[in-house]
């Protein structure tokens, strides 16, 4: 009797003790969006019930391991002891009644992350190898490569994928939604922390889509609504603002994620370099050298597998994008214009 | 002098072949209207040749050297078949990076694996049938080590033929994991290109599974005709059939690399998986569905055994309780591993004949191979603990003189585990986007699991109170305790992927590869350790050494822990799986170091285990008889056992666990 009191005491403390324990080191992120309340709300029993049969198994093995030990000279087998029905019977029952109570408390957490407010602000996430671009229909339809939300309103995310699976993440908002190519995915989100502007969200593919799925991250900014206003109107006249074919271009390459692969400044990335590819000698894959005019960059966009470019023929395969033939002058010209 | 002479001799032989091989595969470029080009690959597969060659040269009476050569020239025999028909069709047939057309190659495979087999001899009874001429039912081996190398009918042989390969590929696949934990320790690129990264990290993941696959194999082919009283598998030359095919499986898994890598995770998932750039993908597929055939006919093998020759008495709830959780997991490997083949088969297919089976653009659907690929593999990390659990139900009574609490309930759990595991598989779906009613049902049946795993851990508990604990401990002992906390620590991180909302924010994240590690740790890893102390002795007739075996255990477990544990607590607060360097801004740089750390410490404590084995086995402490005092049969006679098991058949005339029941007995020895 006076083990079974012991280790029913041990059990008690220890399942606080890990609990408590657990609990004070934060494990989750900051919570910034109404879907995370009952995810984390759910979470935290998840936590209780681990503490608790972590205690409940661990404590009296490691008691058993250390009080049960076999003297010195003992060579006797233990106490003959094949089972107990009661005992087996209750420790079936018991679990399936707690896996009963968190089958439903898992429902009712998920009706509440997936409530849908009818007049949610839409917006468009367009995915790619290794980009994403952000579409605004609701604020005159322009294109942007970060995501700005205002707060405390429910957005729905529209999700495209160009080539593979894609799974937008951001982990303060704790949802995650493959995106899939060939069909829309939806995820509603809505968020109730301001940020800094210094310290954005980041939305973070989280299903392996190639090579640089790494670096496939945007800035996530969480402000007011007039500041967010203010922002859309920004982008609007950017837009407008924009003149010359070359900043056309460096707007479209911007949002449509081309740095994503392709770097203007000179670095090597999945992709080769923009910076001095005008009019320079490109070595292809197939052993012959091209000068990079004007047909060349056209071709490569519209036709991204038909030349390789030397040292880049294990890189993902570049999707081919839907520009309008006024878009592509303007990239070609931008891209001309990097020397 | 003559030695010398004679090896640098070999060494210029080797050099020679290589060079040769690789300016010969440029030449046949020219045939096929290409440049003279010398690729990687031209040397990569000039120093195969230029080592099987010359080894062949020398030790081609050793089955498995005739094998693999010939594996290697049918290889290129098939590359060039269909290259040339290809020519012929006025198709692409060879040039760029890897030779020849990704059609070429993966035909080339196939024709290589039979070929292997052929060679090998392994099939040669069947040959030999076919043609009408009998054979003899046992084949003798031939003494000493060489009978490994070649296709033994004896399972005790074939059990160790499995568990050697298994320990090689462990060492293989955590060489690679321990490559690329090196590169993530800092943030930035190091060493690594993401490319390279991710080929490491895919076939980290597929060639630990295979290693376990074999591994369990292992476990039970030696293990299970011992316990039951037969004299071998009931059918041996299916049995050697199964361990073979897996060596040209493992063979193609690692061909991933140099043709080009496998950039999709184990999953494969398409389209990513069908981006037509890289044949390693195609090897990698190749590799599996190779190694299922091994899974499979290893399965239907097993469950015959253990159906039609058990010993005289030995009913259903007096079968050793390994044997139940070997028919458990034999079931399921039985009957889900098609689903991985087909699923991989249909992948292949899209990318060599354009059957657009997943493809959105022909009307396809990349969710619809996720539920094939689940169907098989979430079952399968049952096949992977299943036997894990058994051994440390087994284990526990002999080692603490206790009866096995609850046996009929541990062994219908492991029933139960194995029918609930083929209704839980889209709960790796939730973020999917498959219908999104459909995740409440998976919920529910996925929480369902803990059920049947909680009566086993609660027995084990119940079975261990108020033992005898030995003094000091045996490392077998230590490694099945290990097991249950381990894989204790795996089943109570489970229930929060279960549900669908926590899920949402767990998925493919570091929480998930510290919770499955913590499962595949505790439900193989330990327990198959722990069998191998326990076993070494039945197997070789020598004890392993005790205090290198501590210094194991107590090396890896608390590394385990802190990565296990690590891995979980940087997965919640935002690092995904599968990804190559990481956001400065998480600030996860120390935590990356400590990971790296424990992961190399667990490795050193896996080569103490190694140096070990390989010392016990000639130097060992002689340990003849019943060393553990068990009720087993396989403990009641000499070590290492006679050629076909027991001299005399025994009866079962008791309980298998009676420990602490005066003049009771297990099995009884017939008189000769």
């Amino acid at each position: 009797m006076r083990h079974y009191i012991t280790v029913g005491i041990l059990v008690i403390v220890a399942a606080f003790g890990t609990y408590f324990g657990l609990d004070a080191l934060e494990l989750m992120p900051e919570a910034a969006s109404a879907q995370a309340g009952p995810i984390d709300w759910l979470w935290n029993y998840q936590v209780i019930a681990i503490s608790f049969l972590f205690a409940l198994i661990v404590v009296p093995l490691v008691y058993s391991l250390i009080v049960f030990r076999r003297k010195k000279g003992d060579t006797s087998d233990a106490e003959h002891i094949e089972g107990n029905t009661n005992l087996e019977i209750g420790w079936t029952i018991a679990p399936l009644f707690i896996v009963m109570v968190f089958a439903y408390m898992g429902s009712y957490s998920l009706s509440e992350v997936r409530r849908a407010d009818p007049q949610a602000m839409i917006v468009k996430v367009h995915a790619r190898q290794f980009s994403w671009t952000f579409e605004y229909p609701e604020q005159g339809g322009f294109m942007s490569n970060e995501l700005h939300l205002p707060v405390d309103r429910q957005v729905l995310l529209q999700m495209d994928s160009t080539d593979v699976i894609h799974s937008f993440w951001i982990p303060e908002f704790r949802v995650k939604q493959d995106v899939v190519p060939g069909r829309v995915t939806e995820l509603r989100i809505t968020p109730t922390l301001i940020n800094l502007p210094s310290q954005p969200y980041k939305v973070r593919c989280a299903e392996l889509c190639g090579s640089a799925h790494y670096s496939m991250e945007s800035k996530v900014f969480v402000s007011d609504e007039s500041t967010f206003q203010q922002w859309a109107a920004e982008q609007l006249a950017a837009y407008a603002a924009a003149q010359t074919p070359e900043a056309k271009g460096e707007l479209l390459a911007k949002n449509n994620g081309c740095f994503g692969c392709h770097s203007p400044v000179g670095a090597a990335l999945v992709g080769p370099t923009w910076k001095g590819l005008f009019g320079s000698q490109v070595q292809l894959s197939n052993g012959t050298t091209v000068t990079a005019d004007e047909a060349f960059i056209l071709d490569s966009i519209l036709n991204p597998q038909a030349t390789i470019v030397a040292g880049f023929e294990g890189a993902s395969a570049m999707p081919a994008y839907a520009f309008t033939e006024e878009e592509l002058s303007y990239i070609v010209a931008y891209i001309m214009s990097l020397k | 002098m003559n030695k010398f002479i004679r090896g640098l001799i070999w060494i210029l032989a080797i050099v020679l072949v290589t060079a040769a091989t690789a300016f010969a595969l440029a030449g046949i470029g020219l045939i096929f209207g290409n440049t003279f080009e010398l690729h990687p690959i031209n040397w990569f597969v000039g120093a195969l040749v230029g080592v099987v060659v010359p080894l062949y040269v020398r030790y081609r009476q050793i089955p498995l050297i005739r094998g693999l050569f010939w594996q290697l020239i049918a290889t290129v025999i098939g590359v060039l078949f269909v290259s040339f028909i290809r020519l012929a069709m006025g198709l692409k047939a060879a040039g760029g990076s890897y030779l020849f057309t990704e059609h070429a190659w993966v035909f080339g495979g196939f024709v290589g694996t039979l070929a292997f087999l052929a060679a090998h001899g392994v099939m040669g009874d069947w040959f030999k049938w076919w043609r009408g001429i009998d054979t003899p039912d046992h084949h003798e081996d031939p003494a000493g080590w060489t009978k490994f190398l070649g296709p033994s009918l004896d399972h005790k042989v074939i059990g160790i033929q499995y568990t050697v390969v298994a320990i090689l590929l462990l060492v293989i696949g955590g060489t690679f994991a321990l490559i690329f934990r090196t590169e993530l320790s800092f943030e930035g690129k190091q060493f690594l290109e993401a490319a390279q990264y991710n080929t490491l990290m895919s076939l980290h993941g597929m060639i630990m599974i295979v290693s376990i696959l074999l591994g369990i194999s292992g476990l039970m082919n030696y293990l299970v005709p011992l316990l039951i009283g037969a004299h071998d598998m009931a059918f041996p030359r299916l049995n050697a059939f199964s361990f073979w095919i897996a060596v040209p499986a493992a063979v193609w898994l690692l061909m991933s690399m140099p043709l080009g890598g496998v950039e999709t995770g184990w999953t494969g998932y398409p389209p990513l998986s069908a981006n037509p750039a890289k044949i390693g993908q195609q090897m990698f597929f190749l590799g599996v569905i190779v190694a299922g055939w091994s899974s499979i006919l290893g399965a239907l093998n097993l469950l015959v055994t253990v159906f039609r020759m058990r010993a005289k008495g030995m009913t259903a709830f007096r079968l050793p309780i390994f044997v139940w959780a070997s028919i458990a997991t034999s079931l399921i490997a039985l009957t889900a591993t098609q689903l991985i083949g087909l699923s991989f088969q249909m992948v292949m297919f899209q990318r060599l004949f354009g059957m657009g089976f997943f493809d959105p653009d022909k009307g396809g659907n990349p969710v619809l191979f996720q539920h094939l690929f689940w169907f098989y593999s979430h079952p399968a990390v049952y096949v992977f603990i299943l036997p894990g659990l058994g051994v440390v139900s087994e284990l526990l009574p002999p080692l603490i003189r206790k009866p096995l609490f609850g046996y009929k309930w541990i062994a219908m759990s492991s029933l139960g585990i194995a029918l609930v595991g083929f209704l839980v598989w889209a709960h790796h779906m939730f973020t999917s986007g498959m219908n999104e009613y459909l995740r409440v049902p998976f919920m529910y049946s996925t929480l369902l699991v803990a059920v049947p795993t909680g009566v086993k851990f609660f027995s084990w508990v119940a079975t261990i109170w108020k033992g005898k604990i030995p003094t000091p401990m045996p490392s077998a002992f230590l490694f099945t305790v290990g097991a249950i906390i381990v894989f204790l620590m795996g089943g109570l991180t489970g229930p929060p992927n279960a549900t669908v909302s926590t899920d949402l924010h767990l998925h493919d994240t570091y929480w998930i590869v510290g919770h499955f590690h913590d499962t595949l740790f505790g439900g193989f890893v330990f327990p198959f350790f722990a069998a191998l102390y326990y076993w070494f002795p039945k197997a070789t007739g020598r004890r392993m050494n005790e205090t290198l075996g501590k210094w194991h255990f107590w090396l890896m477990t608390p590394s385990f822990f802190v990565l296990s544990l690590g891995m979980m607590r940087i997965g919640l607060l935002g690092m995904r799986r599968r990804i190559f360097d990481y956001d400065k801004a998480l600030g996860f740089q120390t935590w990356h170091i400590v990971l790296t750390v424990a992961a190399f410490l667990i490795a050193l404590s896996v080569l103490i285990f190694i140096i070990n084995l390989i010392k016990s086995v000639k130097n060992g402490e002689p340990a003849e008889g019943n060393i553990w005092n068990s009720r087993s049969p396989e403990w009641q006679v000499a070590s290492p056992m006679p050629a076909h098991n027991y001299d005399t058949p025994f009866e079962v005339v008791g309980e298998p666990y009676d420990y602490g029941l005066p003049g009771s007995k297990y099995v009884e020895f017939m008189k000769k």
